[in-house]
């Protein structure tokens, strides 16, 4: 669905309107949407400036207002000198665990996914479906529902509060979306292929590696923005999972702004948000396509 | 390799996943349906006694309070997200230069964290040096905008971020909807001469109901799970006054340590999801198979 998804099939207004009315229409559609426009770019807009800013020039100047003096002093502290409760070491290792989190939990539920996809799409056998049936309502479920039970399984395997646990964690539940992201591309690829393959003698693991590896680049992209996004910006497993010393930056970030020691740092709080938010707003920069077709699959079950 | 082999190598491998589905998903949520109708506090009974924890769940204001905000909540995010992303697309649907450009813009707050969002929206909504400071430097020195801190308006900022951050995803699936309309029988409704809003309304708007209903189900989905936005906005304060289901599930689970009550207010909490979600995956599925 969303492949040509953009492309154009509505033709332009009736002919039989004024030109001067279509002039203003037109104007006035523009000036509609350049004002939505601000409204989402607003708060990206504050945090930018209000993190160039002193505090000083905060308390005295105007939210919206460019900075008079730019200075990186916030952006520093928030790097590696703002308080998280007693530590005070900046976002820098958090930043850190997120990153030797996210990489492993995205490589192994990406790959795990991949084959699993493949044989429910290309290797029916009974049950198959209801298999996938249950991994799908999984997709769903509230993940309050299995904090409890997890929390106590990571204590029993001595990875509570460890970054390996989270990582276990990140990947059982992501099998479900990653699962169903190449299952849906893979079921697109005709099994007179897979079937011409095997009277050709190739086997299950051949058929893979040389068939369907070669194809999935795009939705290896999808999936492994999909997973990257959900396991940067996780807030629940990482605070119920994780202790000091191990927090993701979503967790650390959190903790910063609401520190109650000391002045409150607005301009050093939208630095470390900033920060936090860097990686995921890159990708979607420079990815958007696939991070849209990631939403658009994960919500739009094909 | 034998053949037989060679024929239980997909079973074998999906093995681990199959196990993990069921231990993971299935046995933990059978797990914490038990704890739910034990007396279970800091640590976990297993002696089954009864509805005493939904009765005493039911009987909690807090919880009271927390099930009204995601009422409250949920309907207002739902409807104005649908609205303003339906708004949106057919606004952009109006052969728009710099459509992508807008596109883009009107998308990138889902790329965010909840944190982030909810850290932006606390800077620029907090009452002394916010929105509300800014308008009275204005000249508007009476103006006050104390939503934030107000505990029967702190819920409508959790709206508003939340409504911030997921319209334009709400945008980009309608207007995927839109241009997917088949383009023929649009240009036979122009040759008639029907306007362009009755096209809307009469041809493209109702062949998208499937796409209401996606995002309808996402939209609900997130509702109902929205905890690391109302932790980073308000906190659930002043108070409990923004309380959700969520955020009373973790502060019974980890800062009250009273599992009954987590346990079953997660139980909760997943019966809604699953009253909303079961019926459309279990058309979806079904329709396949026809």
């Amino acid at each position: 669905m969303t492949d040509q998804a953009f492309s154009d099939t509505l033709p332009r207004a009736g002919a039989g309107q004024s030109r001067a009315l279509r002039i203003g229409l037109r104007w006035t559609l523009y000036a509609v949407l350049i004002l939505f426009a601000l409204f989402y770019l607003m708060p990206l807009f504050v945090m930018v400036t209000t993190s160039l800013k002193s505090l000083e020039e905060i308390r005295t100047g105007s939210l919206v207002a460019l900075p008079r003096a730019v200075t990186f002093d916030a952006w520093a502290k928030a790097w590696s000198g703002a308080c998280t409760g007693i530590q005070c070491e900046g976002v820098r290792p958090y930043f850190w665990n997120s990153v030797v989190l996210a990489v492993p939990a995205v490589a192994i539920s990406t790959f795990i996914g991949a084959v699993n996809g493949y044989i429910i799409a290309h290797w029916q056998f009974r049950g198959a479906n209801l298999f996938f049936a249950l991994l799908l309502f999984g997709c769903f479920i509230p993940f309050q529902v299995v904090l409890l039970p997890m929390a106590r399984l990571l204590g029993i395997l001595g990875l509570a509060g460890t970054i390996q646990g989270l990582i276990m964690v990140h990947v059982i539940y992501g099998l479900g979306f990653t699962t169903l992201f190449f299952r849906n591309y893979y079921v697109t690829i005709p099994q007179e292929l897979v079937r011409a393959a095997k009277i050709d003698g190739a086997g299950f693991f051949r058929i893979f590696w040389s068939i369907f590896l070669p194809l999935s680049l795009p939705i290896i992209v999808v999936t492994v923005i999909w997973q990257f996004t959900q396991i940067w910006n996780d807030f629940l497993f990482g605070v119920s999972f994780s202790q000091a010393g191990s927090q993701p930056i979503t967790v650390a970030l959190n903790n910063i702004v609401n520190s109650t020691t000391g002045v409150k740092e607005y301009n050093v709080d939208m630095a470390a948000a900033i920060i936090a938010a860097l990686p995921t707003l890159l990708v979607y920069i420079i990815a958007g396509k696939y991070f849209i077709r990631g939403l658009t699959a994960g919500s739009v079950k094909g | 390799m034998s053949d037989w082999l060679g024929r239980q190598i997909p079973k074998i491998l999906l093995a681990p996943t199959f196990l993990a589905v069921l231990v993971f998903v299935y046995g933990f949520i059978a797990w914490t349906a038990w704890i739910s109708f034990t007396r279970s506090r800091l640590m976990p009974q297993y002696e089954i006694d009864g509805v005493i924890q939904y009765e005493r769940l039911f009987a909690a204001p807090r919880w009271d309070t927390a099930m009204n905000n995601l009422y409250v909540f949920g309907t207002l995010f739902i409807v104005i997200a649908m609205v303003l992303g339906l708004a949106l697309a057919i606004l952009l649907d109006q052969h728009i230069r710099a459509e992508g450009a807008l596109r883009t813009i009107y998308l990138y707050p889902m790329a965010l964290s909840m944190i982030v969002t909810g850290t932006a929206w606390k800077w620029i909504l907090n009452p002394g040096l916010g929105i509300e400071a800014m308008v009275r430097g204005w000249g508007f020195e009476s103006f006050s905008f104390g939503w934030l801190v107000d505990p029967d308006k702190a819920i409508y900022t959790i709206v508003l971020a939340a409504i911030w951050q997921s319209s334009g995803f709400v945008m980009a699936l309608f207007l995927a909807g839109l241009r997917s309309v088949d383009g023929e029988i649009i240009k036979a409704a122009q040759v008639d001469g029907i306007p362009t809003w009755r096209i809307y309304t009469a041809i493209i708007i109702p062949s998208m109901a499937p796409i209401f209903l996606s995002a309808f189900i996402v939209l609900a989905h997130l509702a109902i799970k929205s905890f690391d936005l109302v932790i980073a906005l308000t906190g659930g304060g002043p108070g409990y006054a923004t309380d959700l289901p969520a955020t009373y599930m973790y502060a019974m689970a980890f800062s009250r340590g009273d599992l009954g009550q987590a346990a079953s207010s997660a139980m909760i909490m997943m019966s809604v999801v699953f009253a909303i979600v079961v019926p459309y995956l279990y058309s979806e599925l079904r329709a396949k198979h026809d």
